[in-house]
């Protein structure tokens, strides 16, 4: 096991990058500790998949290092890296029984018998195939097949990493659940460095302990699932993680007031902001009310069940507004305020921080 | 049925119905009717029941050349296949190359039959071939019309020299659909190249190999033009495989009714043979689904 | 209008489809609601005409269309995977329907412009499919579907393979595009929050019977049985065992007293159910009532968290507000408002609405 390192990593496809729009990586510097669960989430094309090529060895970056522990293998190939890696279609050797598939690591690397049947026995137990583990590969659901992938991908103990790339894609909604509570009990069982990429945010936020955003070749944001919701670092995180994103508008920032279309809007704290100033409010800290606050424009409102969304307009805006299952929408409603401990400024999509 | 359908589009068919009847059915039916009557010429039939069956099941001729025709298909296809396997997993993968290497492979097979044969009819003589003098020149006595174990090999080369392409070509269909997933995973797991071989390439490559297999199985089974040309069936009987002694026995001796039966049981073996190898392949996809 | 009478279904002996009766108005949105397998494309296959019933009419405006051909019928459909023809531009291929049915030029392209803006298409008319994103190539297939006017329109789980931040947008402006065509929608999904953002009128299917059909917040809220609300929860619906004695109903081994309908019953045992989002961590209101519980596991979708607990030998799932990491194992006390709570009978019929759904 170790920790991983990026040094300022960078990759671009092309020979010869000139803009900053050739690199389907942009600079980056980061460490992954030993033993932490990370999600990779971004949407598709935001180079995900590249960043999990570079780690797992399948691709070389075009500049800057990576590092396993103090051991560089910027060059190793794959097989040296000493991973695991666990892929978006379920890939089994469909001729082998599931238990030779499970053992198939192992056997290759020499262990001995007693050790591999020993450890075949508890990743079977773990992944819940014990009552399977006599049966070819080949016959077995997508569901069953992914799971071997993911115990193939576990069954070693000393891989420095295990790679996920959007492995629950072929898996049947009501076996997601069960197939992720899973890899979250087995993270903590096992202890090794988990890396999964998504976009889906569910995955992202529930496996990992810290979430690393990607948009258009950066990481935007490397984060807590609460780091995410409360204070999105950048507008793409705002609009990315919550159903319906965070509402964004247009602002003039003077110290601790936001002024839109002539109204001040309090903000808590004092900030300095340059260039296109926004402020970021999530839909669930919107109030509506009869009178104070923005004018706002109702435009329809959607029953979801549990809570109802509010569309509408406020200085030009679109605004998306969460109320509760209960909660009256009268047709005087027509104004909105904001809760100002959960405004974020934003100053050319990036945030910015207030001082109190 | 119970899909809102109309029928119409049975009428699109039967200008292919017709064109089978007139060139399969009719002349199918046709040998029927000759296996089982006697003729003495001047078109005057004589019923003459299943005696010619008997005749050709009991005939020692017949025997032979059943005997000699398996061993020719059961040795292509235990050189074609492998052969076939070895070269599409060398074939480079993409580029320039790539495109050239596949036109190379699929030169033999756009070349007549006839043409193969003469090609290696000269190719092989040892006066002015190139093959036939060159083994004489280092001393090898090889002479394919005199040695039944030399016209043996010729034939047999000139054969892998003409369908090994398909095999290889098929293969590397096969190969190509595999995802690159596997070949990492399979690097992750640290498995040797016979492993990547055993557990991934050939598990994958089983539904094309078994179609290759059935096609060069039927093909050389139904040999006739190459054989012909080079060797005449000879020396001796040695290289008279199956369709080669149905054509000396219709034509040459003009045994219509013989070779009538014998074609039919000819017929029935191969479709019992091609029956056997789809049933294997229809019940590989079951499990595959399942 | 559409209207089913009777209509069942059965390939090789297996029923696909129980006999069904159903009437669809025009200009209405209609969601089919139900898990994999359920018979939602059975369903619409049927109402395509690309299947036969075995028993039973269809009926359009009247007229019985039982046999009529798919061809004949006006009828458009979109499916889950992204179909256009991938050398035609998109411009061709929302054209091509009209083409096929021989309309004049000038009247296609106002049609195919009109269409292409509804969707937000117009900036890439003249791309080919593949070109564009997963969003836009499903939209360029919807743009197909509406374009030449069909009275019926089958959305076959058409977000289904869309990143979910796509399937966010579509689904927000399809009951948009659904308000200006006037058509008859029918919209196939397995998402609960998909068919209440979509609105109209939902039918619950599970294992080929129609379990409910009506207004989608009436189903939602007031369902007909266990089965529907079943299948119109996600996660499913959490369910305990009740007994009803007097003024008081124990729910599990936990106190809690009787409101609205309840009250009405019979005392006995029923089966109580309510849906994730009720259970809370903290007390809500004053006749919540506690239920000490352990974790299994605890998932984060962003602004909520769902846990699975354990609360005696029942499995729950909890939906509450905010990131909570909750340790596997750990002894949390979740609150549950009896007004939350629906009454079933053993039969699985509803006996009693919870009290809050009878006040919304």
């Amino acid at each position: 096991m170790a920790q991983i390192t990026l040094q300022n990593l960078a990759h671009s496809y092309s020979a010869a990058p000139k803009s900053d729009a050739d690199y389907a990586l942009k600079e980056m510097h980061h460490v992954w500790q030993d033993g932490g669960a990370y999600a990779l989430l971004g949407a598709s094309g935001c180079g995900k998949t590249t960043l999990l090529n570079i780690i797992s060895g399948l691709v070389r970056p075009s500049h800057g290092r990576v590092l396993f522990g103090n051991t560089d293998v910027t060059d190793a190939p794959t097989a040296e890296r000493n991973i695991a890696q666990v892929f978006q279609f379920p890939v089994v050797y469909d001729t082998m029984t599931v238990r030779d598939n499970l053992a198939f690591p192992l056997r290759n690397r020499g262990m001995d018998a007693g050790y591999i049947a020993g450890r075949v026995g508890q990743i079977a137990k773990m992944i819940g195939m014990e009552d399977k583990l006599d049966r070819k590969a080949r016959g077995l659901t997508a569901d069953a097949k992914q799971k071997i992938s993911l115990g193939r991908g576990m069954v070693r103990q000393d891989v420095n990493a295990i790679l996920f790339d959007e492995p629950l894609t072929v898996i049947d909604p009501h076996m997601k659940w069960e197939l992720r509570t899973q890899l979250k009990a087995l993270h903590r069982e096992l202890g090794h460095t988990m890396i999964y990429v998504t976009h889906d945010q569910t995955e992202a936020l529930t496996f990992a302990d810290k979430v690393v955003v990607m948009h258009e070749g950066r990481v935007v944001q490397m984060g807590t699932p609460e780091e995410l919701f409360e204070t999105p670092a950048h507008t793409f995180v705002g609009y990315f993680i919550g159903s319906p994103g965070m509402n964004l508008l247009d602002a003039k920032i003077d110290g601790a007031t936001a002024h839109i279309a002539g109204h001040a809007i309090p903000l808590g704290k004092n900030y300095a902001a340059t260039g296109r100033t926004q402020i970021g409010i999530r839909p669930e800290f919107i109030s509506l009310t009869t009178g104070t606050g923005l004018p706002f424009t109702l435009r329809r409102v959607e029953d979801v069940g549990r809570h109802r969304i509010v569309r509408g307009e406020a200085a030009g805006t679109p605004i998306n507004i969460i109320a509760g299952e209960g909660e009256a929408i009268g047709a005087d409603m027509t104004h909105v305020t904001f809760d100002a401990a959960k405004i974020n400024v934003y100053a050319d999509d990036w945030r910015i921080n207030g001082a109190a | 049925m119970d899909k809102t359908q109309n029928n119409k589009a049975w009428f699109l068919v039967l200008p292919v119905l017709v064109l089978v009847a007139f060139s399969a059915v009719i002349p199918l039916m046709t040998v029927v009717n000759y296996s089982v009557q006697d003729t003495f010429g001047q078109n005057d039939f004589f019923w003459a029941g299943l005696s010619w069956f008997e005749d050709a099941i009991s005939s020692d001729r017949l025997h032979e050349a059943l005997w000699r025709q398996i061993l020719f298909s059961v040795i292509i296809l235990a050189i074609e296949v492998p052969l076939g396997i070895f070269i599409a997993m060398n074939m480079p993968k993409s580029g320039f190359w790539a495109s050239l290497v596949l036109i190379l492979m699929a030169l033999p097979l756009l070349i007549p039959f006839n043409v193969v044969g003469t090609i290696w009819q000269i190719f092989g003589r040892g006066d002015i071939g190139l093959l036939g003098h060159t083994l004489d020149a280092m001393g090898i006595d090889y002479n394919y019309t005199n040695d039944p174990i030399d016209a043996w090999f010729t034939v047999i080369i000139m054969d892998v020299w003409h369908w090994t392409s398909l095999v290889a070509l098929l293969a590397y269909a096969g190969l190509q659909s595999i995802p690159q997933a596997y070949y990492q995973a399979a690097r992750i797991d640290q498995a040797s190249r016979w492993s990547v071989f055993r557990y991934i390439e050939l598990p994958k490559l089983q539904g094309v190999l078994l179609i290759a297999v059935l096609l060069r199985f039927m093909d050389s089974f139904m040999i006739y033009t190459e054989p012909f040309v080079v060797t005449g069936g000879g020396p001796g009987n040695s290289t008279t495989f199956l369709s080669i002694d149905l054509v000396k026995q219709a034509t040459g001796q003009f045994d219509l009714g013989p070779a009538a039966a014998f074609s039919i049981i000819y017929f029935l073996v191969i479709l019992l043979i091609s029956w056997v190898f789809y049933t294997v392949m229809t019940n590989l996809d079951k499990q595959e689904t399942f | 209008m559409l209207e089913f009478k009777g209509v069942s279904r059965l390939v090789e002996g297996r029923v696909h489809i129980h006999a069904t009766d159903l009437a669809l108005q025009k200009g209405t949105m209609n969601v089919l609601l139900g898990p994999t397998l359920a018979g939602k494309t059975s369903l619409m296959r049927l109402m395509a005409g690309l299947d036969k019933p075995t028993t039973g009419t269809i009926h359009w405006d009247g007229r019985d269309v039982t046999g009529m051909r798919v061809q004949d019928r006006k009828v458009a459909m979109v499916y889950q995977q992204f179909i256009n023809y991938p050398a035609m531009s998109v411009y061709d291929n929302i054209a091509s329907p009209m083409r096929l049915m021989g309309i004049s030029g000038a009247e296609i392209d106002r049609a195919v412009k009109g269409t292409a803006e509804m969707l937000k298409l117009t900036p890439f008319l003249q791309r080919k499919p593949l070109e564009l994103s997963g969003g836009q190539q499903q939209r360029c297939a919807l743009a197909r579907a509406l374009v030449k006017g069909a009275g019926l329109v089958l959305l076959d789980e058409p977000l289904a393979n869309l990143d979910y931040k796509l399937r966010e947008e579509l689904r927000a402006e399809i009951p948009k595009i659904f308000e200006e065509s006037g058509a008859i929608f029918v919209y196939a999904t397995t998402e609960p929050e998909e068919a209440l953002l979509l609105g109209g009128h939902t039918a619950t299917l599970w294992e080929g019977r129609v379990t409910q059909f009506g207004a989608t917040p009436q189903v939602y809220r007031q369902p007909a049985d266990a089965t529907t609300a079943r299948v119109f929860s996600d996660p499913p619906m959490n369910f305990v065992t009740a007994v009803k004695n007097g003024a008081q109903i124990t729910l599990g081994d936990v106190k809690a007293p009787v409101m609205g309908a309840m009250a009405a019953l019979p005392d006995g045992t029923y089966r109580a159910g309510f849906r994730a989002n009720h259970l809370t961590l903290d007390r809500e209101s004053a006749s919540a009532v506690a239920f000490p519980s352990t974790i299994i596991v605890t998932e984060i979708t962003g602004s909520e968290s769902f846990l699975h607990l354990h609360h005696g030998a029942d499995r729950w799932v909890g939906l509450v507000h905010g990131v909570q990491h909750l340790a596997p194992g750990a002894q949390v006390n979740v609150w549950l408002d009896p007004a939350h709570v629906y009454l079933f009978g053993q039969d699985g019929r509803l006996v009693a609405p919870a009290p809050y759904a009878m006040a919304a």
